[in-house]
């Protein structure tokens, strides 16, 4: 008897848990340091195009951004027409203008000439409402800007 | 009484904090994905000399309407075949004389552009154009401007374009930045990125 009594308990072992913290803080770590926090709410739809010539737009503290496409579906009392986003507003074109400006202002000085507007743009969004930013910024002379994308095939874009 | 004394710690619920901190993280950030095409917007309107008259065989008309189709040159053409039309359209060096171009391969045909440097693509779009096909007709004149510069930069320096600007802008390159600068430059001047745009027309083309 004595003899089943052992093979019984050997054959239940106790899986130890103790190590399952150490991989679960590994992981943890892991995306602390990958991920980089959301700066702005996204209160419009925001699917981005695909492009294949593309840069990176390094250096976080020079972009400026500027959403723009159809509010999504928690705002839907705002309509469907494709809006502006900047910061965590929807807003009009003229306030593109003293927003431009007024982030130009709170970077320090010697960054000032290097800033680029990122333009973030729903790829639903019709032409006019692009069009009409890009003048706003032609006017505040904030020149550079990238067409922010994904990156693919283009021929994704045409179906 | 021994057992007493040196209790233990319970560690059991150590995977549960670090699971919540852990589900935190992951729902609260994201991974970054800025890449983007860059351009430079020209000046505000007011600012701009009118500039000396461009030739029409020297003008290289883009158009996307309002039904997301694109025409080249008042024809029709498929967004794939955009590219080689560019190509074959900035380097095509028709021009004699003063405006020939000698590191140009293509037709040297003399109704189409003198000089990449006086070629200039001008892109329409309507108001009512997806940005999705602008972006994509954008991304291929960029293609056929970076081929063309690939193609010279592997002729004079055996690297291509796009690999010089990696060392440029990479902090480790060991090599001579300021000879490479030079180079961008010369590159750069070989083939300009003339692109303009004009208005978004409201009526349809």
């Amino acid at each position: 008897m004595s003899i089943f009594k052992k093979k019984e308990k050997g054959s239940m072992p106790v899986i130890s848990t103790a190590s399952l913290p150490d991989i679960v803080f590994m992981l943890l770590f892991f995306f602390m340091v990958a991920t980089v926090m959301r700066k702005d709410t996204l209160i419009v739809k925001n699917e981005l195009p695909v492009a294949d010539q593309i840069e990176k737009l390094d250096r976080k503290n020079m972009v400026i951004h500027i959403y723009a496409g159809k509010p999504s579906s928690r705002y839907k009392n705002v309509g469907t027409e494709a809006r502006i986003q900047l910061n965590d507003k929807f807003a009009n074109l003229k306030d593109i203008q003293p927003f431009v400006l007024e982030e130009i202002k709170s970077k320090p000085k010697e960054l000032q000439p290097y800033l680029t507007t990122s333009l973030k743009v729903d790829k639903d969004t019709k032409m006019g409402l692009v069009g009409d930013i890009k003048k706003e910024l032609r006017t505040a002379r904030m020149l550079k800007i990238n067409y922010t994308t994904r990156s693919g095939e283009v021929t994704n874009n045409l179906q | 009484m021994a057992r007493r004394l040196a209790p233990e710690v319970n560690a059991g619920s150590m995977a549960d904090i670090a699971f919540l901190l852990l589900i935190f993280f992951l729902v609260s950030t994201t991974i970054q994905t800025d890449y983007g095409i860059s351009r430079r917007l020209p000046p505000p309107p007011d600012e701009i000399q009118p500039s000396a008259l461009v030739k029409e065989k020297n003008l290289f008309r883009v158009e996307v309407n309002q039904l997301n189709e694109l025409f080249v040159e008042k024809k029709p053409m498929s967004l794939k075949d955009l590219k080689a039309a560019a190509i074959a359209f900035l380097d095509n060096g028709g021009g004699i004389g003063k405006e020939s171009c000698e590191y140009c391969k293509g037709a040297h045909n003399p109704k189409s552009s003198d000089n990449p440097s006086k070629a200039i693509i001008s892109l329409v779009n309507s108001r009512e154009t997806s940005y999705e096909t602008y972006i994509a007709v954008q991304n291929e004149l960029v293609a056929a401007y970076a081929e063309l510069r690939d193609r010279e930069a592997q002729r004079l320096y055996g690297m291509s374009f796009g690999l010089m600007k990696d060392h440029f802008n990479d902090p480790n390159y060991s090599g001579n930045k300021e000879n490479l600068k030079t180079q961008i430059e010369e590159i750069r001047s070989l083939f300009p990125e003339k692109l303009s745009e004009a208005e978004p027309v409201t009526a349809s083309l």
